[in-house]
């Protein structure tokens, strides 16, 4: 049984639309690389995946928990099992590095102290953070940010864990060994991951289905192969990085995004 | 024509904009009480290190500042009443007219004044700063509630030390005034403040703690309300900041009219 089904999802933002009936289903144990550029969608489809968003028509079904209709407990249950990690890392400015990651355990937990500060400190190590649980997250290197915010995403062993852009702003190194812990933590942790992104390199490398959205639809889903062999030109123009040839003129965009455009 | 239909369509949204802000922060306070109430029930308990926390930085932490201010007001007040009254022979009239205007008015007032600009102003800029680097979206995907975790601690905090810090203003306003008008009517400060005492009823003092629950209920969802709106990065938070602080102080000074224009009839 898949563990995320789409079935026909839209979204809109005031009257523009941005998906246009989305479906896909991601079965367990698999990386999913969800791509496109920038305005595909890809980010409010997330918002929907991970429950910021409730679908206004079709459905989101995360472990068979339908999103849109789940009360507030069912939700809950559904977010202590997966584990997100932001573009930005999103980790609290206010706590430190240990207390971030600590955040799940001590919010969702009967563990004591001691334990918690033990898992989080392990947890740091798998992302090669250790020894910085003192630290504050203003003090840290933007690929360091990231990796903490994995930390806390994996905290409380998430069956199911989401990234949004992972390489997004790191240099080429950084971004790579990031790739490297995402394939790590799928082979010794047999966690399902879906992957946002607009990179590439890291897609091609990461992905065993790519999953490619444009102007809010689906292309096609398939492997890292068979995306790179389609002849579908939207597909190609994004993986060569060709302009559009068609512009929005600055009257339309600026209808769209005011919502005044039916 | 078209001015007017520009001019009618601004004011059209705006009204829409307060309105929808209005809706935002009832929410905000329906959620945030059924948080504080029941959130138990629903794995969402209201933790008690959060208030404390809050209470600490709302109410501890302002309290050098709330006495001097209480004791500045009640100097002035007493500077000008002495001034005034002596005008008509009235001078002994000042305790009474201290008394009641501090606890029934000033206390409450000031307070309020000063916890909008220090810990409004913070939680509009905490909530804002919070929500354009995502840590608030970061926080409900933890499975953390947001208005439970930043917005119940802070109202539960703010509808108890307010209060409290009313009490303290009170205390510094009557003895700041006691200071200056005890030697000029030519008694004891310990009299001047016995004869407050016994001059004051429990309906004056009630008046103005019951002016500083709602204007704890008002700074919050003020400023929590702006924080959860900011759109925009930094800049969006800096305005929001003011935007919190002066939406507050207007209100406060509202509501503290209509309170005593129908306290007081």
């Amino acid at each position: 049984m898949p563990l995320i089904e789409v079935h026909g999802l839209q979204a809109w933002y005031g009257r523009r639309r941005i998906l246009h009936g989305v479906d896909f289903s991601v079965g367990a144990g698999e990386i999913r690389v969800i791509m496109g550029g920038s305005g595909s969608g890809k980010s409010t489809l997330l918002r929907h995946l991970i429950g910021l968003q409730r679908p206004r028509a079709g459905s989101v079904r995360i472990f068979g928990v339908d999103l849109g209709r789940a009360s507030e407990r069912e939700l809950l249950d559904v977010r202590r099992k997966i584990g997100v990690s932001f573009q930005g890392g999103a980790l609290l400015t206010s706590l430190s590095v240990g207390e971030n990651v600590a955040l799940p355990l001590r919010e969702h937990t009967r563990l004591d102290e001691s334990t918690i500060r033990i898992m989080s400190r392990l947890k740091l190590e798998v992302v090669n953070l250790g020894g910085f649980q003192d630290l504050m997250p203003s003090q840290l290197s933007g690929g360091m940010v990231k990796r903490a915010a994995l930390a806390r995403a994996i905290v409380m062993d998430p069956r199911l864990l989401f990234f949004d852009e992972p390489s997004a702003g790191l240099d080429p190194v950084v971004a790579a060994e990031l790739d490297e812990l995402i394939l790590r933590l799928r082979d010794a942790l047999r966690m399902t991951i879906v992957v946002v992104t607009h990179e590439l390199e890291s897609a091609f490398k990461i992905a065993d289905t790519i999953t490619v959205l444009d102007q809010g639809e689906i292309l096609m889903t398939g492997a890292a192969d068979a995306v790179r062999a389609s002849p579908n030109t939207r597909i190609q123009d994004l993986l060569n990085r060709r302009p559009r040839a068609v512009q929005v003129d600055a009257d339309t965009y600026l209808k769209r995004l005011t919502g005044e455009e039916a | 024509m078209k001015t007017v239909a520009v001019a009618l369509d601004r004011i059209g949204r705006a009204s829409l904009g307060s309105l929808s802000g209005v809706g935002h922060a009832a929410v905000l306070l329906f959620d945030a009480l059924r948080f504080s109430v029941a959130g138990w029930r629903i794995g969402q308990p209201l933790r008690p290190g959060a208030v404390a926390r809050q209470m600490r930085e709302i109410g501890v932490d302002a309290l050098p500042i709330v006495l001097l201010l209480g004791f500045t007001v009640g100097l002035m007040l007493g500077i000008q009443f002495i001034a005034s009254l002596s005008a008509f022979g009235a001078q002994s009239q000042v305790i009474v007219a201290v008394a009641k205007s501090v606890t029934r008015e000033f206390g409450a007032l000031i307070t309020a004044i000063l916890v909008a600009g220090r810990s409004g102003s913070a939680l509009a800029a905490r909530i804002g700063s919070m929500s354009v680097s995502q840590e608030i979206d970061a926080l409900a995907v933890i499975g953390i509630e947001p208005v439970r975790y930043l917005v119940a601690p802070a109202l539960v905090a703010m509808l108890v030390m307010l209060p409290a810090l009313t009490i303290f203003a009170n205390a510094a306003a009557l003895v700041g005034a006691a200071l200056y008008s005890a030697p000029a009517l030519d008694i004891s400060v310990g009299s001047y403040l016995l004869r407050t005492f016994s001059l004051l009823d429990p309906g004056d003092i009630w008046q103005g703690l019951s002016k500083s629950f709602v204007f704890a209920l008002l700074i919050t969802l003020i400023g929590v309300s702006t924080g959860f709106s900011v759109r925009g990065g930094a800049e969006g938070v800096g305005r929001a900041t003011t935007r919190a602080v002066v939406l507050a102080i207007c209100w406060i000074v509202v509501v503290d009219m209509v309170f005593s224009f129908f306290i007081n009839r």
